[in-house]
């Protein structure tokens, strides 16, 4: 059972990673980090992924605050904070907040307030979807690797016996 | 036609100095120029007009009026002299006669009174004859006719004066009237011939000026055409200027300048319309008062001469009136010296009927003469006895009506106060003898007028009686006494004796003047007495249709009282002004085909105008098309290669995993596929960026023959797969060193080797050769040995083969460089060098008919050709350019199945001797170990014999060549007998000569030598080296097993294939660890490396730091510029670092920039010994690899810093991290179009760093890909850029 739970989430995961992949919130470049976890570093994924949201959160906040801002005028910063955010979300291959950002960005080189607000609002938007997809991922992951660790050693085992 | 002259002269003149002035203005075109040229045409041909007038008025005119006037008064005096002539001669004949019955000694008188008559210079020849001379009559004949052309008075006389005097008076009277009918014949003759010479004079006058005109008008007409001509040739080469100025201009002005010149030329055209209406009027207007004008000069002759002509008659008319009242007068001195002034009378009835009779001829005109007494009345019974008749009175009163003459139809006369009864009268008039004159009114009249005045008087024109004819009568009155001039008319009436009377008959008299002049039948004569100037009386003529304005002539007839004139006209209306048409109708048909040729002109003009203004707008459509189409391409590629770089990346990677062997198979095959698409692609980005201008040559100092066989590795597989033989040579004299783009000249040599490979299939070789320009300008002193054998291509041997490379026919080479211009424009003692490169092949060749596209792009030799051996046709096109841009050429030679040799050269800077140190020491690690030994290479071709010395050469191995084993074998066996066989260390044997039967015992031979020699040599072993083309890996272990030879050396021969061969054969080369353990990923490379990431993104640091760490580096993380700096600090423990560029704070250009000033300071310091060597460690500078790592897109489209990926090799070729040697070495051995990092080095090298990687485009989802894919094994990492440091 253990080990059929831990294919099942295997499954599941791979279900919502292709729904994800579908949706055009990730793409490959979440792959790569995902090949970039191996023993030594095992919680890399997570560990990468929580990295961004802190900054991402950081990075939400600051924009809302200087949007919201009455005298606000500083598209600059605002478009330095966009090009890290952007950054990082394609380091993780969050497709589409990069391209909100993307937007965003062009919104902001133009100085065109309402855009830049519209813009927040979706890249918000989907920062929590991708953050509730993430975290349900990892969830999952977690439960595999807990489910897999249960049957590694008996196969281990069976592998070592002949 | 003097004046024509001159006129055509100054034309030539003006033709000349326009002449001139083109010239001049062709040298200097400027719109100025072209106005001015244009108003100077204009001029021109309005001068030309004004003369073709001035030429016209004055033939026509001028030279007309001279003739008639001077023909006339010729004429006039002639006849006036003739006249003069005649008159005095009859008067001779006339007194002559006279004194036959008369007394001579009363004739004296009569004569000297007479005397005034005559001209005075007869008077003088009238005294001479007085004396009676007999002869005179006969000698004046004499004279007269002798000098009958022009009979001068005074030379005449002179003769009469000198002539002795005879005194015989013979003469005959008769022969005097011949002789006077003779010469007045004569005269009329001579007058006639005058006129006939003057109308002949005035119509050939008229005919040569109408030809002239027609001939002028011709020379016009063809002046015109050549103006035209020349303004049409003028205009279209400033047009042709002014493409060509446009053409020159920026293509930024263009449109500018193309809109200026649309308006201009629309203006200038209209401009050019108005002037030619101006010019058609202005010709229109001009004819028509050229033919009012001619009009009015034909009419204003035609009344000249019509006036010249009346006068004429005129005066001839009046001066013989004139010569006949003259003569009367002289009757009536003679009635009053013989009638009155003797007693008794000398004069009866009988004799005055005679002498009337006899001098009748001297009056022509008259038709008799009267002689009336004047009777008072107290005298008139006395007088009426004295003649026995009584006075009778004329009929009527009016003497007008014609009457019949009857004596008895008169009645006497009543009492009147005075009489003047007619007592003598020529006979013709003998019935009005003792009629009373003072009855007729008229007469009566004329009597008392010329009685108180003295002289002739003539009555008004009336029938005369009898004749009928209209007539006048002169009346002279005849005085007793001889009166003084002054005298008062009452002395004159009281002195009155009586009054002679002659009636002149008109009508006969204009008659007959009129038959002596020519042109009589032209011109109606009228003569008319205008007395009364109301009524005028004919007296002469008929009243004729009108036609046209007479001419008026006042007639003198000697009598004051009375006014007389002619009127003439002509008898025909004048014929139409036929000159006057031909002239102006001329004028027109010029005007108007000038105005059509120049309306011609202007259309064309406003046509090629209008077709070149849609020539450039069409040139300026097809460049921005052209533009386009490279900006598309360019963009394109970009994006295909951005994300092909990432499918490859991910092939790669796929194919890194557990696969299958069919997973595997298709994963490189699709890796391949997609290979050369990227190569593809980065091809037509060359050309469009050839295209737009924007490649920029590197100008780096590299190894040439590095550069050769790093591209003859590339071509190694392929070479061998289809056995050819793959060689290159450099010539000796070829420096070593030179500054260039090796980027691009490797590139243009793998295009034409890969060409050749294509196009060679399973037979040949491909031979690339490179020489000095100058080596090869003088061929037949050519010391290198491989041009010297391709100087001339023979057969050798039986075997069909030739003198090259493979034995394979090829051609020849020489004429393939004949065709480049500037072969020899490099002086040998500048700092450039001209190097000749030679790709020889043995392939298809290229068909005649394709050999002129065959450097366009996408255009091979035939469609088919892409079909059979794919490509796209882009690669010579892209040479060619590339060639171009060094400063060379390319040319090729082509023959049909025989082969193609494409040579081109191109210019290199030399470089200077430091630069070879370093080079060497990076890329010959292995040289200084085979230094000073000997080879001997067997071969029966000598040329690859050279290449192979070549190469051996290169490892400082001095070679021996033998065309055989069999020679080889005596060369080694003479060999192994002298001393120096201690360095003979390795023979190489061409597969081609290598024989089973032969190698044993040169194999046994060998081992002897080297048992010998090892004992002697510093213990090298000898060894055999088998060189192969293509051989199988079975025949390779054969070969082996027998140990027959140590090692087989696949071609090409390339220097570190050698040398390591060599090495491995030796044993030699034990700390080239780098070359031999290849490590083929760079999970090895980057074990245990130091590596510093410097970024302010999280996230990015920790996915670079995972990455790298995956291979086994150590990755210390850093967040900004400024950490990254003082980390970096010389000296430090870091391999190499990864920059981000954009961070807040210090970004990484500025920290690159610190760093490197830092590395800078320490080298400085470790250079003048101040810093200690432990400090330095073991390097030798301070430069730590720096590689940007960036996301900006606008750096990203920033041309300007992007730079090719095959750069990377360059730059690994010259770095002095082991890391670069060693990518260096893998790069050699890979496709250097399987690049897909890009670098950017503009910016990033201006701040001193190394490397920029621009992970595709620099969407930065990629970079972690580019990053993993960087340390794969197969993707190249960013290497330093220079070894040196910086300053």
């Amino acid at each position: 059972m253990l080990g059929f739970g831990a294919e099942r989430l295997r499954a599941d995961m791979n279900r919502l990673l292709a729904l994800l992949f579908h949706q055009g919130v990730l793409d490959e470049q979440f792959l790569q980090l995902q090949q970039l976890q191996d023993e030594s570093s095992p919680n890399f994924v997570s560990e990468v992924v929580n990295i961004y949201f802190h900054e991402s959160e950081k990075l939400l906040r600051n924009l809302r605050g200087l949007l919201l801002d009455r005298e606000f005028s500083d598209y600059n910063k605002m478009g330095i904070h966009l090009n890290q955010f952007m950054g990082s979300s394609s380091s993780i291959g969050a497709k589409r907040v990069r391209n909100v950002c993307v937007a965003f960005r062009a919104a902001s080189e133009q100085s065109n307030r309402p855009g830049c607000l519209r813009a927040l609002e979706l890249l918000e938007y989907e920062y929590c979807y991708l953050k509730n997809k993430l975290h349900e991922l990892f969830q999952i992951e977690q439960q595999r690797i807990l489910a897999a660790a249960v049957r590694y050693p008996p196969v281990q085992n069976h592998l070592n016996n002949p | 036609m003097s004046s024509n002259c001159k006129q055509s002269s100054s034309n030539g003149n003006l033709c000349s100095s326009l002449k001139q002035k083109k010239a001049w203005e062709s040298l200097h075109r400027t719109a100025d120029g072209r106005k001015w040229k244009r108003v100077v045409v204009f001029l021109w041909l309005v001068v030309a007009l004004c003369g073709l007038v001035c030429a016209l008025t004055s033939s026509n005119g001028g030279n007309s009026e001279r003739k008639v006037e001077t023909s006339v008064s010729s004429e006039f005096k002639t006849q006036v002299s003739l006249e003069y002539c005649n008159v005095s001669k009859e008067e001779f004949h006339a007194l002559d006669s006279l004194f036959i019955e008369s007394d001579r000694v009363a004739s004296l008188a009569c004569c000297r009174e007479s005397g005034y008559e005559m001209p005075s210079s007869c008077t003088s020849t009238c005294r001479l004859k007085m004396k009676g001379s007999e002869k005179w009559h006969k000698l004046v004949a004499e004279n007269v006719e002798f000098n009958a052309h022009c009979p001068s008075r005074d030379e005449s006389i002179s003769t009469y004066v000198g002539l002795p005097l005879s005194k015989n008076k013979t003469m005959s009277f008769i022969s005097q009237l011949a002789f006077s009918s003779i010469s007045s014949g004569h005269l009329w003759y001579k007058e006639n011939e005058l006129q006939m010479t003057e109308l002949h004079n005035h119509a050939t006058y008229n005919c040569e000026s109408i030809s002239f005109c027609l001939a002028k008008i011709c020379l016009w007409i063809l002046a015109g055409m050549v103006a035209s001509f020349n303004i049409l040739k003028l205009h279209e080469k400033f047009s042709s200027q002014k493409h060509e100025i446009i053409q020159e201009t920026p293509r930024a002005q263009q449109s500018q300048l193309l809109q200026q010149s649309q308006s201009s030329s629309r203006s200038t055209g209209k401009w050019r319309k108005k002037i030619l209406v101006v010019f058609v009027l202005a010709g229109v207007v001009f004819s028509f008062w050229l033919f009012w004008y001619l009009d009015k000069d034909i009419i204003l002759r035609r009344k000249e001469t019509l006036g010249s002509m009346c006068d004429e008659r005129a005066r001839m008319l009046q001066d013989q009136f004139n010569v006949s009242m003259n003569h009367v007068h002289a009757l009536a001195l003679l009635v009053s010296t013989f009638h009155h002034g003797k007693q008794p009378s000398a004069i009866d009835q009988k004799t005055f009927e005679d002498y009337t009779e006899r001098t009748a001829f001297e009056r022509p005109l008259t038709s008799g003469v009267a002689y009336a007494l004047r009777v008072r009345h107290s005298e008139r019974k006395e007088f009426e006895q004295q003649q026995g008749w009584a006075i009778k009175k004329m009929e009527t009163e009016d003497q007008t009506l014609a009457q019949d003459c009857n004596l008895e139809n008169f009645s006497t006369s009543p009492v009147q106060e005075e009489y003047a009864p007619v007592i003598f009268s020529q006979k013709t008039v003998s019935h009005i003898v003792s009629i009373d004159m003072m009855s007729g009114k008229e007469d009566r009249e004329n009597i008392l007028r010329a009685r108180a005045s003295g002289k002739g008087v003539l009555t008004s024109p009336f029938k005369l009686l009898k004749s009928n004819h209209l007539g006048v009568v002169l009346t002279f009155a005849v005085y007793n006494t001889h009166l003084p001039l002054d005298a008062i008319p009452e002395q004159r009436i009281n002195a009155t004796v009586g009054y002679l009377g002659a009636s002149y008959d008109v009508p006969s008299l204009v008659a007959k003047l009129l038959h002596q002049l020519a042109s009589k039948q032209t011109i109606v004569v009228n003569v008319y007495d205008t007395t009364n100037k109301l009524a005028p009386i004919n007296m002469y003529g008929t009243d004729e249709a009108d036609t046209g304005l007479p001419h008026i002539s006042n007639l003198d007839f000697g009598d004051p009282t009375r006014k007389h004139e002619m009127q003439c006209r002509f008898k025909q209306k004048p014929p139409p002004p036929w000159q006057a048409i031909t002239a102006s109708v001329g004028v027109l048909v010029i005007t108007l085909l000038l105005g059509h040729i120049f309306h011609a002109a202007i259309n064309r003009i406003a046509k090629v105008e209008r077709g070149y203004r849609e020539m450039m707008e069409l040139k300026h459509r097809a460049e921005a098309a052209d533009v386009a189409k490279s900006q598309f391409l360019a963009t394109v590629s970009h994006e295909i290669r951005t994300p092909m770089n990432g499918v490859l990346g991910m092939l790669q990677m796929l194919m890194d995993t557990n696969l299958d062997a069919m997973q595997l198979d298709y994963a490189q095959t699709a890796h391949a596929n997609g290979k050369d698409l990227i190569s593809l692609i980065n091809k037509v980005l060359d050309q469009a960026k050839i295209e737009s201008g924007r490649l920029e040559l590197e100008a780096v100092p590299f190894d040439l023959r590095a550069v050769l066989d790093k591209v003859l590795s590339l071509f190694s597989r392929e070479s061998q797969e289809q056995g050819l033989e793959l060689a290159v040579y450099v010539s000796d004299q070829v420096p070593e060193v030179v500054i260039g783009d090796q980027e691009r000249f490797g590139q243009i040599i793998t295009n034409l080797v890969g060409n050749s490979i294509k196009f060679t299939q399973d037979k040949g070789h491909i031979f690339v050769s490179v020489h000095l320009a100058n080596e090869v300008m003088l061929p037949l002193d050519a010391r290198d040995e491989v041009l010297r054998q391709s100087l001339n291509i023979v057969q050798v041997g039986s075997n069909a083969s030739y003198n090259t490379l493979s034995g394979f026919r090829v051609v020849d080479r020489w004429r393939s460089w004949e065709n480049f211009k500037k072969f020899s424009g490099i002086p040998e003692e500048t700092e450039k060098i001209k190097l000749l490169v030679t790709v020889e092949d043995t392939g298809a060749g290229i068909p005649p008919e394709a050999q002129c596209r065959i450097f366009t792009p996408f255009m091979q030799a035939d469609s088919s050709t892409s079909r059979k051996y794919g490509g796209t046709g882009i690669g010579l096109s892209i040479s060619k350019r590339l060639v171009e841009l060094m400063g060379g050429e390319i040319g090729f030679v082509s023959e049909l199945n025989i082969g193609s040799t494409f040579s081109f050269t191109v210019t290199f800077t030399k470089a200077e001797a430091n630069y070879l140190d370093t080079m060497q020491q990076q890329c010959d690690l292995a040289v200084p170990e085979f230094r000073g030994l000997k080879a001997l290479v067997i071969d029966e071709r000598r040329v690859r014999a050279e290449v192979t010395r070549y190469h051996l050469k290169r490892l400082g191995i001095s070679v021996d060549i033998t065309s055989s084993m069999e020679s080889a074998y005596s060369y080694v066996s003479c060999y192994g007998k002298t001393s120096v066989s201690e360095h003979l260390a390795m023979v190489l044997v061409d597969q081609d000569s290598w024989g089973k039967d032969i190698c044993f015992p040169f194999h046994n031979l060998l081992k002897m030598i080297e048992r010998n020699g090892s004992k002697s040599n510093s213990g090298i072993p000898l060894k055999i080296f088998l060189l192969a083309t293509c051989i199988s890996s079975t025949q390779r272990k054969e070969l082996k097993l027998d140990r027959l030879v140590d090692n087989v050396i696949t071609k090409p021969l390339r220097i570190s294939a050698l040398a390591f061969t060599f090495q491995e054969a030796t044993g030699f080369g034990k700390m080239g660890h780098n070359t031999r353990a290849k490590p083929s990923t760079l999970r090895t490379l980057l074990k245990d490396k130091q590596i510093l990431v410097v970024d302010d993104n999280a996230v990015n640091r920790r996915v670079a730091e995972g990455a790298l760490k995956k291979y086994g580096a150590v990755v210390t993380c850093v967040e900004g510029g400024k950490v990254a700096v003082g980390l970096l600090k010389p000296p430090h423990k870091f391999d190499a670092c990864f920059m981000d560029l954009q961070m807040p704070g210090m970004d990484g250009f500025e920290a690159t920039r610190q760093i490197r000033s830092l590395e800078s300071e320490c080298n400085k310091k470790i250079d003048s010994g101040e810093a200690s060597v432990d400090m330095s460690e073991n390097f030798a500078h301070w430069h730590t690899p720096i590689l940007a790592m960036t996301a900006d897109v606008i750096q990203a489209t920033n041309e300007e810093c992007m730079k090719w990926p095959s750069q990377l090799r360059h730059l690994a070729a010259t770095s002095d991290f082991p890391l670069a040697t060693q990518l260096c070495h893998d790069l050699s051995e890979s496709n250097p179009c399987s690049f897909h990092v890009e670098l950017r080095l503009g910016d990033f090298r201006s701040a001193m760093g190394d490397i920029m990687i621009n992970s595709t485009a620099i969407k930065q989802e990629y970079l972690p890909t580019s990053c993993l894919s960087l340390f794969s094994g197969h993707m190249y990492c960013a290497v330093p850029l220079r070894s040196e440091p910086y300053t």
